[in-house]
Protein backbone atom coordinates (compact mmCIF):
# COMPACT_ATOMS: atom_id res chain seq x y z
CA UNK A 1 0.00 0.00 0.00
CA UNK A 2 1.43 3.45 -0.35
CA UNK A 3 1.30 6.23 1.66
CA UNK A 4 -1.62 8.05 0.32
CA UNK A 5 -3.40 5.26 0.06
CA UNK A 6 -2.92 4.29 4.11
CA UNK A 7 -3.54 7.85 4.95
CA UNK A 8 -6.86 7.75 3.06
CA UNK A 9 -8.02 4.44 4.75
CA UNK A 10 -6.78 6.14 8.43
CA UNK A 11 -8.86 9.30 7.86
CA UNK A 12 -12.13 7.02 6.55
CA UNK A 13 -11.83 4.95 9.82
CA UNK A 14 -11.08 7.82 12.01
CA UNK A 15 -13.89 9.84 10.07
CA UNK A 16 -16.02 6.99 10.90
CA UNK A 17 -15.49 6.24 14.44
CA UNK A 18 -16.27 9.75 15.46
CA UNK A 19 -19.62 10.07 13.45
CA UNK A 20 -20.17 6.61 14.92
CA UNK A 21 -19.33 8.01 18.62
CA UNK A 22 -21.31 11.00 18.54
CA UNK A 23 -24.31 9.57 17.00
CA UNK A 24 -24.25 6.80 19.48
CA UNK A 25 -23.85 9.74 22.71
CA UNK A 26 -26.69 11.67 21.25
CA UNK A 27 -28.86 8.46 21.42
CA UNK A 28 -27.57 7.12 24.68
CA UNK A 29 -29.13 10.70 26.42
CA UNK A 30 -32.20 9.79 24.51
CA UNK A 31 -31.96 6.02 25.56
CA UNK A 32 -31.72 6.81 29.12
CA UNK A 33 -34.27 9.01 29.79
CA UNK A 34 -36.63 6.60 27.63
CA UNK A 35 -35.20 3.60 29.95
CA UNK A 36 -35.53 6.27 32.87
CA UNK A 37 -39.03 6.58 31.93
CA UNK A 38 -39.85 2.91 31.18
CA UNK A 39 -38.66 1.78 34.64
CA UNK A 40 -40.64 4.85 36.57
CA UNK A 41 -43.80 4.33 34.55
CA UNK A 42 -43.49 7.30 32.35
CA UNK A 43 -44.02 7.82 28.53
CA UNK A 44 -40.36 10.05 28.41
CA UNK A 45 -39.77 11.91 25.75
CA UNK A 46 -42.09 11.79 22.57
CA UNK A 47 -42.61 15.11 21.06
CA UNK A 48 -39.90 16.09 19.20
CA UNK A 49 -39.94 13.85 15.64
CA UNK A 50 -41.70 10.18 16.21
CA UNK A 51 -41.75 9.18 19.68
CA UNK A 52 -38.83 12.13 20.40
CA UNK A 53 -36.32 11.05 18.46
CA UNK A 54 -35.07 14.16 17.15
CA UNK A 55 -34.93 15.06 20.84
CA UNK A 56 -31.09 15.27 21.09
CA UNK A 57 -30.73 17.26 18.28
CA UNK A 58 -33.54 19.85 20.21
CA UNK A 59 -31.31 19.58 23.28
CA UNK A 60 -27.82 20.62 21.54
CA UNK A 61 -29.64 23.17 19.84
CA UNK A 62 -30.57 24.43 23.16
CA UNK A 63 -27.83 24.51 25.37
CA UNK A 64 -25.47 25.98 21.91
CA UNK A 65 -27.88 29.00 22.07
CA UNK A 66 -28.30 29.19 26.13
CA UNK A 67 -26.14 32.01 27.51
CA UNK A 68 -22.84 31.18 29.40
CA UNK A 69 -22.87 32.37 32.85
CA UNK A 70 -19.67 32.26 34.44
CA UNK A 71 -19.74 33.84 37.78
CA UNK A 72 -17.06 36.79 38.92
CA UNK A 73 -15.29 34.45 41.86
CA UNK A 74 -14.66 31.55 38.87
CA UNK A 75 -11.13 31.55 37.55
CA UNK A 76 -11.68 31.82 34.19
CA UNK A 77 -9.01 30.27 31.98
CA UNK A 78 -9.31 27.34 34.27
CA UNK A 79 -13.41 27.51 33.85
CA UNK A 80 -13.05 27.14 30.46
CA UNK A 81 -10.47 24.44 30.30
CA UNK A 82 -12.16 21.93 32.32
CA UNK A 83 -14.74 20.60 29.98
CA UNK A 84 -12.45 20.98 27.58
CA UNK A 85 -10.16 18.13 29.04
CA UNK A 86 -13.31 16.21 29.81
CA UNK A 87 -14.12 16.09 26.28
CA UNK A 88 -11.10 15.47 24.80
CA UNK A 89 -10.37 12.57 27.06
CA UNK A 90 -13.25 11.06 26.58
CA UNK A 91 -12.72 11.00 22.90
CA UNK A 92 -9.43 10.36 22.37
CA UNK A 93 -9.65 7.07 23.85
CA UNK A 94 -11.75 5.87 21.20
CA UNK A 95 -8.55 5.41 19.23
CA UNK A 96 -7.86 2.04 19.79
CA UNK A 97 -10.60 -0.03 20.55
CA UNK A 98 -11.01 -2.68 17.80
CA UNK A 99 -14.23 -3.52 16.80
CA UNK A 100 -13.88 -6.30 14.89
CA UNK A 101 -11.45 -8.96 12.77
CA UNK A 102 -9.03 -7.53 9.50
CA UNK A 103 -11.41 -6.93 6.42
CA UNK A 104 -10.65 -7.39 2.89
CA UNK A 105 -12.70 -4.51 1.37
CA UNK A 106 -11.32 -3.66 -2.50
CA UNK A 107 -8.34 -5.68 -2.64
CA UNK A 108 -6.82 -3.86 1.09
CA UNK A 109 -6.72 -5.58 3.98
CA UNK A 110 -8.20 -3.01 6.69
CA UNK A 111 -7.78 -3.92 10.77
CA UNK A 112 -10.96 -2.69 12.13
CA UNK A 113 -9.04 -0.28 14.55
CA UNK A 114 -7.96 3.38 14.36
CA UNK A 115 -4.82 2.57 15.50
CA UNK A 116 -3.63 -0.86 15.85
CA UNK A 117 -0.64 0.10 18.79
CA UNK A 118 0.99 -2.38 20.77
CA UNK A 119 0.60 -0.11 24.65
CA UNK A 120 -3.11 0.18 23.79
CA UNK A 121 -4.51 -0.01 27.04
CA UNK A 122 -1.65 1.63 28.96
CA UNK A 123 -2.74 4.34 26.49
CA UNK A 124 -6.72 4.04 27.91
CA UNK A 125 -5.18 3.79 31.23
CA UNK A 126 -3.02 7.03 30.81
CA UNK A 127 -6.29 8.73 29.71
CA UNK A 128 -8.61 7.98 32.05
CA UNK A 129 -6.43 9.06 35.15
CA UNK A 130 -6.37 12.70 33.17
CA UNK A 131 -9.94 12.31 32.89
CA UNK A 132 -9.40 13.34 36.93
CA UNK A 133 -8.14 16.95 36.25
CA UNK A 134 -11.26 17.69 34.04
CA UNK A 135 -13.18 17.19 36.84
CA UNK A 136 -10.95 18.20 39.54
CA UNK A 137 -9.99 21.73 37.67
CA UNK A 138 -14.13 22.18 37.40
CA UNK A 139 -14.56 22.10 41.16
CA UNK A 140 -11.65 24.04 41.96
CA UNK A 141 -12.38 27.17 39.37
CA UNK A 142 -15.62 27.73 39.57
CA UNK A 143 -14.81 29.74 43.09
CA UNK A 144 -18.44 27.95 44.84
CA UNK A 145 -18.13 25.70 47.68
CA UNK A 146 -20.42 22.91 46.33
CA UNK A 147 -17.98 22.45 43.39
CA UNK A 148 -15.12 22.22 45.33
CA UNK A 149 -16.68 19.89 47.92
CA UNK A 150 -17.93 17.85 44.38
CA UNK A 151 -14.69 18.20 42.67
CA UNK A 152 -12.20 16.95 45.80
CA UNK A 153 -14.70 13.73 46.43
CA UNK A 154 -14.71 12.93 42.64
CA UNK A 155 -11.03 13.14 42.80
CA UNK A 156 -10.48 11.06 45.68
CA UNK A 157 -13.11 8.35 44.16
CA UNK A 158 -11.43 8.57 40.56
CA UNK A 159 -8.23 7.47 42.17
CA UNK A 160 -9.16 4.80 44.62
CA UNK A 161 -10.94 2.94 42.17
CA UNK A 162 -8.07 3.31 39.68
CA UNK A 163 -6.17 1.16 41.70
CA UNK A 164 -8.74 -1.92 41.77
CA UNK A 165 -9.14 -1.08 37.96
CA UNK A 166 -5.44 -1.44 37.79
CA UNK A 167 -4.92 -3.95 39.31
CA UNK A 168 -7.98 -6.21 37.73
CA UNK A 169 -6.30 -5.63 34.41
CA UNK A 170 -3.60 -6.99 34.96
CA UNK A 171 -5.32 -10.45 35.57
CA UNK A 172 -5.95 -10.11 31.95
CA UNK A 173 -2.54 -9.78 30.45
CA UNK A 174 -1.60 -12.47 32.78
CA UNK A 175 -3.28 -14.44 30.36
CA UNK A 176 -3.15 -12.40 26.63
CA UNK A 177 0.67 -11.69 27.21
CA UNK A 178 0.18 -8.62 25.58
CA UNK A 179 -1.12 -4.95 25.81
CA UNK A 180 -2.35 -4.93 22.24
CA UNK A 181 -6.07 -4.67 22.48
CA UNK A 182 -6.46 -6.69 19.44
CA UNK A 183 -4.11 -9.73 20.82
CA UNK A 184 -6.48 -9.48 24.26
CA UNK A 185 -9.42 -10.45 21.91
CA UNK A 186 -7.91 -12.91 20.37
CA UNK A 187 -6.36 -14.49 23.51
CA UNK A 188 -9.94 -14.92 24.64
CA UNK A 189 -10.63 -17.77 21.62
CA UNK A 190 -14.12 -19.31 21.60
CA UNK A 191 -16.01 -19.48 24.85
CA UNK A 192 -12.19 -18.80 27.14
CA UNK A 193 -13.53 -15.01 27.77
CA UNK A 194 -12.10 -13.54 30.60
CA UNK A 195 -15.43 -13.04 32.16
CA UNK A 196 -15.71 -16.84 32.40
CA UNK A 197 -12.22 -17.32 32.93
CA UNK A 198 -11.86 -14.69 35.94
CA UNK A 199 -15.63 -14.06 37.14
CA UNK A 200 -13.65 -11.88 40.09
CA UNK A 201 -11.52 -9.99 38.28
CA UNK A 202 -14.67 -9.17 35.37
CA UNK A 203 -16.80 -7.80 38.82
CA UNK A 204 -13.83 -5.60 40.07
CA UNK A 205 -13.44 -4.26 36.71
CA UNK A 206 -17.17 -3.12 36.10
CA UNK A 207 -17.76 -1.79 39.27
CA UNK A 208 -14.53 -0.12 38.84
CA UNK A 209 -15.97 1.42 35.82
CA UNK A 210 -19.02 2.56 37.31
CA UNK A 211 -17.15 4.53 39.73
CA UNK A 212 -14.48 5.88 37.28
CA UNK A 213 -17.36 7.13 35.00
CA UNK A 214 -19.10 8.76 37.81
CA UNK A 215 -22.22 6.43 37.04
CA UNK A 216 -24.87 5.75 39.56
CA UNK A 217 -24.59 4.21 42.45
CA UNK A 218 -21.12 5.82 42.37
CA UNK A 219 -22.08 9.73 41.41
CA UNK A 220 -21.04 11.01 44.79
CA UNK A 221 -19.41 14.25 42.91
CA UNK A 222 -22.61 15.30 41.52
CA UNK A 223 -24.92 14.16 44.49
CA UNK A 224 -28.10 16.31 44.05
CA UNK A 225 -29.30 16.42 47.13
CA UNK A 226 -26.04 17.46 49.14
CA UNK A 227 -24.48 19.38 46.46
CA UNK A 228 -26.57 20.73 44.10
CA UNK A 229 -25.09 19.65 41.20
CA UNK A 230 -21.49 18.80 42.69
CA UNK A 231 -18.30 20.05 40.27
CA UNK A 232 -20.57 21.40 37.40
CA UNK A 233 -23.26 23.68 39.42
CA UNK A 234 -21.79 26.76 37.92
CA UNK A 235 -21.60 25.46 34.07
CA UNK A 236 -24.07 26.32 31.71
CA UNK A 237 -24.60 26.73 28.05
CA UNK A 238 -22.20 24.44 26.33
CA UNK A 239 -19.78 24.05 28.99
CA UNK A 240 -21.98 22.06 30.56
CA UNK A 241 -22.85 20.16 27.59
CA UNK A 242 -19.40 19.30 27.59
CA UNK A 243 -19.64 17.73 31.02
CA UNK A 244 -22.48 15.60 29.91
CA UNK A 245 -21.76 14.90 26.85
CA UNK A 246 -17.93 13.85 28.19
CA UNK A 247 -20.16 11.11 30.77
CA UNK A 248 -21.69 9.65 28.56
CA UNK A 249 -19.02 9.21 25.99
CA UNK A 250 -17.23 7.63 28.43
CA UNK A 251 -19.88 5.28 29.72
CA UNK A 252 -19.32 4.24 26.04
CA UNK A 253 -15.76 3.90 26.20
CA UNK A 254 -16.76 1.40 29.54
CA UNK A 255 -18.39 -0.29 27.83
CA UNK A 256 -16.16 -1.25 24.75
CA UNK A 257 -13.65 -1.86 27.44
CA UNK A 258 -15.42 -4.25 29.58
CA UNK A 259 -16.09 -5.84 26.22
CA UNK A 260 -12.71 -6.46 24.98
CA UNK A 261 -11.27 -6.74 27.99
CA UNK A 262 -13.71 -9.59 29.64
CA UNK A 263 -16.56 -10.47 26.76
CA UNK A 264 -14.52 -11.45 24.11
CA UNK A 265 -14.53 -8.77 22.23
CA UNK A 266 -16.33 -9.37 18.93
CA UNK A 267 -15.43 -12.81 18.84
CA UNK A 268 -18.55 -14.90 18.90
CA UNK A 269 -17.82 -18.66 19.42
CA UNK A 270 -21.80 -18.89 17.42
CA UNK A 271 -20.48 -17.51 14.49
CA UNK A 272 -17.30 -19.78 14.79
CA UNK A 273 -19.14 -23.06 14.37
CA UNK A 274 -21.47 -21.65 12.00
CA UNK A 275 -18.60 -22.45 9.68
CA UNK A 276 -18.94 -19.00 8.21
CA UNK A 277 -16.26 -16.78 6.30
CA UNK A 278 -15.57 -13.99 4.42
CA UNK A 279 -17.11 -10.53 4.77
CA UNK A 280 -20.84 -12.25 6.09
CA UNK A 281 -18.89 -13.52 9.23
CA UNK A 282 -16.88 -10.17 9.48
CA UNK A 283 -19.95 -8.62 9.50
CA UNK A 284 -21.25 -10.98 12.01
CA UNK A 285 -18.02 -10.30 14.31
CA UNK A 286 -18.84 -6.08 14.35
CA UNK A 287 -22.60 -6.88 14.84
CA UNK A 288 -22.17 -9.30 18.30
CA UNK A 289 -19.24 -6.32 19.24
CA UNK A 290 -21.97 -4.08 19.00
CA UNK A 291 -24.36 -6.17 20.74
CA UNK A 292 -22.08 -6.37 23.29
CA UNK A 293 -21.63 -2.86 23.60
CA UNK A 294 -25.45 -1.99 23.30
CA UNK A 295 -26.26 -4.31 26.31
CA UNK A 296 -23.44 -3.07 28.71
CA UNK A 297 -24.96 0.30 28.04
CA UNK A 298 -28.70 -1.13 28.61
CA UNK A 299 -26.90 -2.33 32.28
CA UNK A 300 -25.21 0.82 33.09
CA UNK A 301 -28.80 2.25 32.83
CA UNK A 302 -30.24 0.04 34.22
CA UNK A 303 -28.17 0.15 37.18
CA UNK A 304 -28.47 3.75 37.60
CA UNK A 305 -32.35 3.69 37.36
CA UNK A 306 -32.47 0.49 40.09
CA UNK A 307 -29.55 1.11 42.72
CA UNK A 308 -29.98 4.10 45.13
CA UNK A 309 -26.42 6.18 45.98
CA UNK A 310 -23.98 4.73 48.24
CA UNK A 311 -22.55 7.27 51.41
CA UNK A 312 -19.61 8.73 50.89
CA UNK A 313 -17.91 6.37 53.57
CA UNK A 314 -19.62 3.25 52.06
CA UNK A 315 -18.18 3.86 48.89
CA UNK A 316 -14.29 4.49 50.01
CA UNK A 317 -14.67 1.12 52.41
CA UNK A 318 -16.26 -0.80 49.27
CA UNK A 319 -13.01 0.45 46.86
CA UNK A 320 -10.01 -0.13 49.26
CA UNK A 321 -11.39 -2.83 51.89
CA UNK A 322 -13.41 -4.69 49.44
CA UNK A 323 -12.53 -4.11 45.86
CA UNK A 324 -8.70 -3.96 46.23
CA UNK A 325 -8.25 -6.96 48.22
CA UNK A 326 -10.66 -8.58 45.29
CA UNK A 327 -8.07 -7.45 42.42
CA UNK A 328 -5.44 -8.93 44.35
CA UNK A 329 -7.10 -12.25 44.71
CA UNK A 330 -8.30 -11.93 41.44
CA UNK A 331 -4.48 -11.89 39.84
CA UNK A 332 -3.24 -14.89 42.26
CA UNK A 333 -6.64 -17.01 40.53
CA UNK A 334 -5.24 -16.63 37.34
CA UNK A 335 -1.80 -16.82 38.08
CA UNK A 336 -2.41 -20.07 39.73
CA UNK A 337 -5.05 -20.93 36.70
CA UNK A 338 -2.66 -20.78 34.22
CA UNK A 339 0.55 -23.10 36.47
CA UNK A 340 -1.92 -25.62 36.73
CA UNK A 341 -4.13 -25.84 33.22
CA UNK A 342 -1.09 -24.15 31.65
CA UNK A 343 -3.44 -21.92 29.66
CA UNK B 1 5.11 6.68 6.36
CA UNK B 2 2.07 6.68 8.87
CA UNK B 3 2.36 4.62 11.70
CA UNK B 4 -0.21 3.56 14.59
CA UNK B 5 0.77 6.47 16.63
CA UNK B 6 1.02 8.76 13.91
CA UNK B 7 -3.03 8.16 13.96
CA UNK B 8 -3.53 8.10 17.38
CA UNK B 9 -2.07 11.62 16.73
CA UNK B 10 -4.47 12.32 14.01
CA UNK B 11 -7.12 11.38 16.27
CA UNK B 12 -6.13 13.95 19.00
CA UNK B 13 -5.77 16.42 16.84
CA UNK B 14 -9.12 15.65 15.60
CA UNK B 15 -10.75 15.64 19.06
CA UNK B 16 -9.51 18.93 20.05
CA UNK B 17 -10.18 20.48 16.97
CA UNK B 18 -13.76 19.23 17.56
CA UNK B 19 -13.76 20.72 20.77
CA UNK B 20 -12.68 23.78 20.14
CA UNK B 21 -15.27 23.71 17.04
CA UNK B 22 -18.38 23.59 19.28
CA UNK B 23 -16.55 26.17 22.01
CA UNK B 24 -16.37 28.80 19.20
CA UNK B 25 -19.33 28.13 17.73
CA UNK B 26 -21.18 28.01 21.33
CA UNK B 27 -19.32 31.25 22.15
CA UNK B 28 -20.26 33.10 18.70
CA UNK B 29 -24.43 32.70 18.79
CA UNK B 30 -25.29 32.39 22.28
CA UNK B 31 -26.67 35.50 24.09
CA UNK B 32 -24.00 37.58 26.44
CA UNK B 33 -26.35 39.82 28.77
CA UNK B 34 -23.90 39.47 32.09
CA UNK B 35 -25.92 41.23 35.31
CA UNK B 36 -24.53 41.43 38.92
CA UNK B 37 -27.40 39.23 40.13
CA UNK B 38 -26.22 36.24 37.57
CA UNK B 39 -22.72 36.29 37.56
CA UNK B 40 -22.86 35.61 41.77
CA UNK B 41 -21.88 31.79 43.16
CA UNK B 42 -25.10 29.80 43.26
CA UNK B 43 -25.75 28.61 46.86
CA UNK B 44 -29.36 28.16 47.01
CA UNK B 45 -30.08 31.50 47.08
CA UNK B 46 -28.16 32.84 49.98
CA UNK B 47 -25.00 35.16 49.86
CA UNK B 48 -22.23 33.46 49.61
CA UNK B 49 -19.80 33.62 52.76
CA UNK B 50 -16.04 33.76 52.94
CA UNK B 51 -14.15 32.41 50.79
CA UNK B 52 -15.13 29.32 48.64
CA UNK B 53 -12.13 27.47 48.80
CA UNK B 54 -13.25 26.24 52.46
CA UNK B 55 -10.79 23.58 54.30
CA UNK B 56 -11.57 19.95 53.83
CA UNK B 57 -11.01 16.77 55.46
CA UNK B 58 -7.10 15.82 55.50
CA UNK B 59 -8.09 12.19 55.04
CA UNK B 60 -8.56 12.79 50.92
CA UNK B 61 -4.76 13.84 51.29
CA UNK B 62 -3.96 10.59 52.69
CA UNK B 63 -5.90 8.86 50.40
CA UNK B 64 -4.15 10.30 47.55
CA UNK B 65 -1.05 8.98 49.46
CA UNK B 66 -1.95 5.81 49.56
CA UNK B 67 -3.50 6.20 45.73
CA UNK B 68 0.21 6.68 44.58
CA UNK B 69 1.75 4.13 46.26
CA UNK B 70 -0.04 1.34 45.12
CA UNK B 71 -1.07 3.03 41.44
CA UNK B 72 3.35 2.52 41.11
CA UNK B 73 2.83 -1.09 42.02
CA UNK B 74 0.50 -1.47 39.29
CA UNK B 75 3.18 -0.31 37.13
CA UNK B 76 5.33 -3.05 38.93
CA UNK B 77 2.55 -5.47 38.15
CA UNK B 78 2.45 -5.00 34.60
CA UNK B 79 5.67 -6.10 33.34
CA UNK B 80 5.41 -9.07 35.24
CA UNK B 81 2.29 -10.56 33.71
CA UNK B 82 3.62 -9.83 30.71
CA UNK B 83 6.31 -12.18 30.69
CA UNK B 84 4.64 -14.21 33.82
CA UNK B 85 4.17 -17.29 30.90
CA UNK B 86 7.81 -17.64 30.41
CA UNK B 87 8.79 -18.43 33.41
CA UNK B 88 6.75 -20.82 35.00
CA UNK B 89 7.17 -21.90 38.76
CA UNK B 90 9.77 -19.67 38.95
CA UNK B 91 7.77 -16.59 38.13
CA UNK B 92 4.84 -17.40 40.37
CA UNK B 93 7.02 -17.52 43.36
CA UNK B 94 8.41 -13.87 42.37
CA UNK B 95 5.00 -12.34 41.42
CA UNK B 96 3.87 -13.98 45.25
CA UNK B 97 6.11 -12.77 47.28
CA UNK B 98 5.12 -9.13 45.53
CA UNK B 99 1.85 -9.58 46.54
CA UNK B 100 2.22 -10.93 49.67
CA UNK B 101 4.52 -8.10 50.40
CA UNK B 102 1.54 -5.47 48.98
CA UNK B 103 -0.92 -7.11 50.79
CA UNK B 104 1.02 -6.44 54.28
CA UNK B 105 0.86 -2.83 53.30
CA UNK B 106 -2.38 -2.72 52.47
CA UNK B 107 -3.35 -4.66 55.80
CA UNK B 108 -0.92 -1.94 57.74
CA UNK B 109 -2.87 0.59 56.21
CA UNK B 110 -5.82 -1.04 57.18
CA UNK B 111 -4.72 -1.49 61.06
CA UNK B 112 -3.85 1.80 61.36
CA UNK B 113 -7.45 2.99 60.19
CA UNK B 114 -5.96 5.08 57.39
CA UNK B 115 -8.89 3.40 55.10
CA UNK B 116 -11.49 4.46 57.75
CA UNK B 117 -13.92 7.19 56.95
CA UNK B 118 -15.55 9.29 59.51
CA UNK B 119 -19.03 7.75 59.48
CA UNK B 120 -22.39 8.83 60.95
CA UNK B 121 -22.77 7.43 64.22
CA UNK B 122 -26.57 7.83 65.19
CA UNK B 123 -27.26 7.01 69.01
CA UNK B 124 -30.40 4.84 68.81
CA UNK B 125 -33.18 6.18 71.67
CA UNK B 126 -33.19 4.19 74.69
CA UNK B 127 -36.47 3.80 76.24
CA UNK B 128 -35.08 4.99 79.93
CA UNK B 129 -33.85 7.92 78.65
CA UNK B 130 -37.21 8.73 77.10
CA UNK B 131 -38.95 7.71 80.83
CA UNK B 132 -36.39 10.04 83.04
CA UNK B 133 -36.75 12.85 80.42
CA UNK B 134 -40.39 12.78 80.35
CA UNK B 135 -40.39 12.36 84.26
CA UNK B 136 -38.09 15.55 84.60
CA UNK B 137 -40.62 17.69 81.96
CA UNK B 138 -43.63 16.72 84.33
CA UNK B 139 -41.78 16.96 87.68
CA UNK B 140 -40.98 20.86 86.04
CA UNK B 141 -44.67 21.83 85.37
Amino acid sequence: MSILEIIVISLIKILLVVIVMLTTVAYLVYFERKISAWAQNRIGPNRVGFHGLLQPFADVFKLLLKEDIVPDAANRPLHTLAPFIALFVSFATYAVIPFGPSVNIFGYDIKLVVADVNIGILYVLALTSLGVYGITFAGWSSGSKYSLLGGVRSSAQMISYEVSMGFSIAGVLLLSESLRPIDIVNAQHGWMWNAIVQPIGFITFVVSAFAETNRLPFDLPEAEPELVGGYHTEYSSFKFAGFFLAEYANMIIASCLIVTLYLGGWQNPLVDISGLTGTVATLLYVASFLFKVAFMLFFFIWVRWSIPRFRYDQLMNLGWKVMFPLALVNIIWVAALIMIFNL
Amino acid sequence: MLTDFGKILIFIILAIVFVIITLLISKLIRPNRPTFEKQKVYECGENPEGSPWVKFNIRFYVVALIFIIFDVEVVLLFPWALIYKEYGIYGFAVGLIFLLILGLGMAYEWRKGDLEWARPQPKPPKLSDILNRNSETLNSN
